[in-house]
C-alpha cells in the first residue's frame, strides 16, 4: 500500500516496468549528474570528470533514463553523446600506448563502458606485442582450465 | 455514500493495477536473471569443447545439469558433423592448430605426473613431472591446453 505522492528509491528495472505515459503511476526524478548543473560541467570539459565515481555506468544508465518521457531528454542525450566523444580519443590513445605499465590511475576515472573499451585496446596491444616477440605460435593452457584448477570443488562424496 | 464507495472502488482498482504491475515486473526481472545465468553457463560449456576437448573431466561434468550435458553432447556432434564435411575426405579438425604452427615437432615440459603416453610409431613415453620431451605437435596440443604439458619455445 503506497501513499500517493510519496517519494521512493527503486531500482531502474522496476521504474521501467511501472512507468506508463498514459497512466501516470510514477514520475522519475533525474539523478543529479544528468541535471542541468552537471550537464554544464560536462560540456565545459568532460575529460576531467571522474565518471567512475559519478556512475559507474554513466552512459548505460543515462541511456536508460531516456525511457521516462522527461522534457529534458534531448539535452540529456546530447550531453551523454558529447561527453563520450570528447573522452574517447584519450582513452583510445592511452590503451594503445600503455604497454606493461600500471594503468590503474588512468582507469580509475573511467566508467564501465570506457573501461571495457580500454581493456579491448590493451588486449589488441598485448596480442600484437606477443606476435612481434614470436610468441604467437606458442600453445598455451586454456584460461578456463586455469580457473578450474584454482577453485576448490565441493566434495563429491557428500 | 454512493459516490464515496465508488471512489473507494476506483482507488482500490488503481491499487490493484499497481500491485499486479509491480509483481509482474519482479517476475520478469527474476526470469531475466535466471536466463542470463544459464546462458553464461552455456557459453562456458561451449568454450570447453574448444579449449579442453571432447571429453570433459568428471569434476566439471558433475556440476552440470542433465540438460547441459545433453546440450554439450549435441553440440559436440554438430561440430563433428560439420568438421567432417569440410576439407575433403578426412574432414578438418578445426579445434587443432588454434595458434599458427611453426614446426612439426615441439619441445614440451611435463607439469605434473600424467603417466604413459603413446606416440604414433607405437612407442610409449612416460610423462613425469618436470620431464622434457620433443614430440609431434598434433599429439601434444590438447595436453598443453589441458595444463598437463607446457610448450617451450626455443
Amino acid at each position: 500500500s503506497f501513499v500517493q505522492g510519496s517519494k521512493l528509491e527503486i531500482p531502474l528495472w522496476l521504474a521501467k516496468g511501472l512507468h506508463d505515459s498514459k497512466r501516470r503511476i510514477i514520475s522519475v526524478e533525474l539523478p543529479k549528474i544528468y541535471k542541468e548543473a552537471w550537464r554544464t560541467v560536462f560540456s565545459a570539459d568532460a575529460s576531467v570528470v571522474d565518471l567512475h565515481k559519478m556512475g559507474p555506468y554513466y552512459y548505460g544508465f543515462g541511456s536508460q533514463l531516456l525511457n521516462f518521457d522527461n522534457p529534458e531528454n534531448p539535452e540529456i542525450a546530447q550531453t551523454i553523446l558529447q561527453t563520450f566523444i570528447s573522452r574517447f580519443r584519450r582513452i583510445m590513445d592511452s590503451s594503445q600506448n600503455a604497454y606493461n605499465e600500471d594503468t590503474s590511475a588512468l582507469v580509475a576515472r573511467m566508467d564501465e563502458l570506457e573501461r571495457a573499451l580500454f581493456r579491448a585496446g590493451q588486449k589488441g596491444l598485448n596480442d600484437f606485442q606477443c606476435w612481434e616477440k614470436g610468441q604467437a605460435s606458442q600453445i598455451t593452457v586454456s584460461s578456463l582450465v586455469q580457473n578450474y584448477g584454482k577453485r576448490k570443488f565441493t566434495d563429491m562424496d557428500d | 455514500r454512493g459516490s464515496s464507495s465508488r471512489s473507494e472502488a476506483k482507488s482500490g482498482r488503481a491499487d490493484l493495477i499497481f500491485l499486479i504491475r509491480f509483481r509482474h515486473c519482479c517476475l520478469l526481472r527474476n526470469q531475466r536473471c535466471v536466463l542470463a545465468y544459464l546462458y553464461d553457463r552455456l557459453l562456458r560449456i561451449r568454450a570447453l569443447r574448444w579449449e579442453y576437448g571432447s571429453v570433459l573431466p568428471n569434476t566439471i561434468q558433475f556440476h552440470m545439469s542433465a540438460e547441459e550435458v545433453e546440450w554439450f553432447n549435441r553440440y559436440k556432434k554438430s561440430l563433428a558433423t560439420y568438421m567432417r564435411s569440410v576439407g575433403g575426405e578426412e574432414g578438418l579438425d578445426l579445434t587443432q592448430d588454434i595458434k599458427p604452427p611453426k614446426s612439426l615437432y615441439i619441445e614440451v615440459r611435463c607439469l605434473r605426473d600424467y603417466g604413459e603416453f603413446e606416440i604414433d610409431d607405437g612407442t610409449t613415453i612416460l610423462l613425469k613431472k618436470n620431464s622434457q620431451h620433443f614430440l609431434p605437435r598434433w599429439k601434444c596440443e590438447q595436453l598443453i591446453r589441458q595444463g598437463v604439458l607446457e610448450h617451450i619455445l626455443s
